[in-house]
């Protein structure tokens, strides 16, 4: 293992979307070799199609196949597999309504802004209260799902379950094994239900340094926000989907910013950051690189957007005024 | 100009020859008179061609605004005798059931990428399933897409398809699947194309085609497959008559379809009286459809509507849309400059399949 991991190194790399993959390079100025376990459960059928990504780890990895092994309870166990589907249909339904209400009030934010005879005072109380509605309506979607997620668990008790107990055995003893995590972009929700089923925070993901990148940068997060402003059938506003990991904590951050959000439309994005707050708004593009604290936080001079709905930079410290930036 | 100019010419242009918004159409050959025929409502379906000089070749310029698409055939006349075919300068046609017709390609129309087969989309697959149906007394042969990576443990949104062997013969629907679903446009479902014995009879409003669906192919393909099997998971599709047979069955059978799929639906109705003008194989569309404007009720929760704006039916379409919105349905309604062809129904199912069944592109960050 080499020593120049230590207490000050960080916590987590995040990066932008690997295209052109520059993972080598990260590993290298960590000063990481190995063992890495690697969780590529976002890639799906293909999860098993990683030699790129082993080569850049210098073939030192190890992959937890996280979805491999979910799809090997869902085949070999019937009853926790109709409980699964009954909790994903219904979370799907949730979410299908509670985007009914996101959209809504968005759209009652644009009427308002589009207010030109209003004056600006009255206009932003108007705009402030339409957001109160938005975080309120975040607010209680997350809390019904954490509702389900729980009845969920209470009912199929998967710790109790041999198979479910068996392959998260294997996954804590690699995660034992290993030096670093490295965890691949993809699906975000097949990830993040593959990482909670078999309990990798737990057995050894908080422990270790993580190099992560899009989907997996996101399923780090405590909130895990959803968006694609340029989706072939028009914008939608980003929406909460669930709780992530709770690893990198007040950051929600945006893959491919540039390319997925209308980034020029400060109005929009202003929004967005007030509507997350106290969270930051971290866009990871193409070449980013993001490192985390060992408390989970973002460090001084990372790229925000900031409350202004610009790129800004994180300033050193907690200091409010940072959010003009 | 003299014959050799002619060829010289012709070998230089494709035909017709679009520039901007004007289209030159042309004909080459011995003729007394010569026409475009084409189906634009409100605009002539014959228009004359002129000769130029003492050559062999006529023309005619026509305006076509960006974007359009338009069939089109050339008549000729000799002597007596009529003629009516393709435009054999232009290799550009499409194909129908009633035969082809030449295509022009105005200025700014694009054939979409995404129809052609994609050697990155993985191929679903289709099966057939023979439905012997009590209802309609005949046995109906239907195909069954199932997605790529097709597991038995997953749940799939349903899809019904009227004239189904057309929209997989003459709209590309197989590859436009396969891309969609490998896109993350539209999301994985399975996809069933029903095709009709006596189309007249069976998808003008009729009350045995609509148990046949509702009573008999839905349950045999919960029972076969794994489907999500809720309202939200079903939906009914059709072009032309196909769309008038969606929305008879959806209204005889309103809490089992969540979605509608309706393209250039045949959707023909009188204000005053019952004359029509289309033939008596309207008259059962048109009473239906007078009944359901004088008391319009809901018959699922989203109707993705689409229609061409030469097509004559461009009217009758555009005033259903706020009558389905009145019943309390969202609608989503879009419009293209083309007629009532199959490219059409093409070009438009990215925007109606993607609409009806989203794929799980907000959920993919590579």
């Amino acid at each position: 293992m080499n020593s120049t991991v230590n207490a000050d190194s960080p916590s987590m790399v995040l990066l932008g979307p690997q295209r052109r993959p520059g993972l080598d390079k990260v590993v290298a100025a960590l000063g990481l070799d190995g063992p890495f376990a690697t969780i590529t459960a976002g890639w799906q059928e293909r999860e098993s199609a990683d030699d790129e990504l082993t080569q850049h780890l210098g073939g030192a990895a190890v992959n937890l196949r996280l979805w491999e092994r979910r799809q090997d309870v869902l085949d070999r166990d019937p009853e926790f597999a109709a409980a699964w589907r009954h909790r994903r249909a219904v979370i799907d339904e949730m979410q299908e309504l509670y985007l009914l209400g996101v959209g809504h009030t968005v759209a009652a934010l644009d009427d308002i802004r589009a207010q030109g005879e209003a004056s600006d005072r009255v206009r932003d109380l108007a705009i402030r209260d339409a957001e109160e509605v938005l975080r309120s309506l975040d607010r209680r979607h997350l809390e019904r799902v954490r509702e389900v997620h729980a009845d969920f668990y209470a009912a199929v008790r998967p710790h109790e379950r041999d198979l479910i107990a068996g392959h998260r055995a294997e996954v804590a003893q690699i995660l034992g094994q290993a030096q670093a995590v490295v965890i691949a972009g993809g699906h975000v929700a097949e990830l993040l239900d593959s990482q909670h089923l078999f309990n990798v925070v737990p057995a050894g993901l908080d422990r270790l340094p993580i190099i992560a990148w899009s989907a997996g940068a996101m399923a780090l997060t405590e909130r895990v926000v959803l968006f694609n402003d340029n989706a072939s059938r028009g914008p939608r506003s980003p929406e909460i989907y669930d709780d992530g990991l709770g690893l990198l904590r007040e950051t929600v951050v945006f893959p491919s910013a540039h390319q997925r959000l209308h980034m020029h439309d400060l109005p929009r994005m202003a929004t967005m950051t007030r509507r997350f707050a106290p969270a930051w708004c971290v866009p990871l593009d193409p070449g980013t690189r993001v490192t985390v604290d060992a408390g989970g936080r973002l460090e001084a001079g990372t790229t925000v957007i900031g409350p202004a709905g610009s790129v800004a930079t994180l300033g050193r410290g907690d200091d409010e005024g940072d959010r003009d930036g | 100009m003299d014959e050799n100019a002619v060829d010289r010419f012709l070998e230089r242009h494709d035909v017709p020859i679009v520039e901007g918004e004007k289209c030159t159409f042309l004909f080459r050959g011995a003729a007394d008179e010569v026409w475009v025929r084409r189906r634009i409502v409100g605009q002539p379906q014959r228009v004359p061609m002129r000769r130029l000089g003492d050559t062999s070749l006529w023309y005619v310029i026509l305006e076509l605004p960006a974007g359009s698409r338009v069939e089109y055939q050339l008549e000729v006349r000799r002597g007596d005798h009529y003629e009516q075919g393709n435009d054999p300068l232009n290799p550009r046609v499409a194909n129908s059931p009633v035969g082809s017709s030449s295509v022009c390609q105005a200025t700014g129309y694009v054939v979409p990428d995404w129809i052609h087969p994609d050697p990155d989309a993985r191929p679903g697959e289709i099966v057939d399933l023979a439905v012997q149906s009590r209802a309609l007394r005949r046995e109906n042969v239907c195909r069954v897409y199932l997605p790529a990576r097709f597991r038995s443990t997953h749940s799939y949104p349903l899809l019904i398809v009227h004239d189904g062997d057309d929209y997989l013969g003459y709209a590309s629907m197989k590859p436009v699947l396969d891309n969609l679903i490998h896109r993350l446009d539209v999301a994985e479902t399975v996809v069933v194309f029903t095709s009709p014995g006596d189309r007249n009879r069976e998808y003008a409003n009729s009350a045995q085609h609509a148990r046949f669906v509702a009573k008999e192919l839905v349950p045999r393909l919960e029972s076969e497959f794994p489907l999500l099997s809720r309202p939200s998971g079903r939906c009914l599709m059709g072009a032309s008559f196909g769309a008038v047979a969606s929305l008879t069955t959806a209204y005889r059978y309103p809490d089992v379809f969540g979605s509608l799929l309706l393209q250039s639906g045949s959707f023909v109705f009188t204000d005053i009286g019952n004359e029509h003008g289309g033939g008596e194989v309207f008259d059962p569309v048109v009473r239906f459809m007078n009944r359901y404007r004088a008391a319009p009720r809901k018959v699922a929760d989203r109707l993705f509507v689409s229609c061409g704006i030469y097509e004559p039916l461009i009217v009758p379409n555009r005033s259903m849309i706020p009558v389905f919105e009145g019943a309390g349905m969202q609608v989503r309604y879009v419009e293209a400059r083309d007629g009532h062809s199959w490219e059409d129904w093409r070009d438009r199912l990215r925007d109606g399949l993607s609409w009806i069944y989203p794929g799980p592109q907000k959920y993919v960050y590579e």
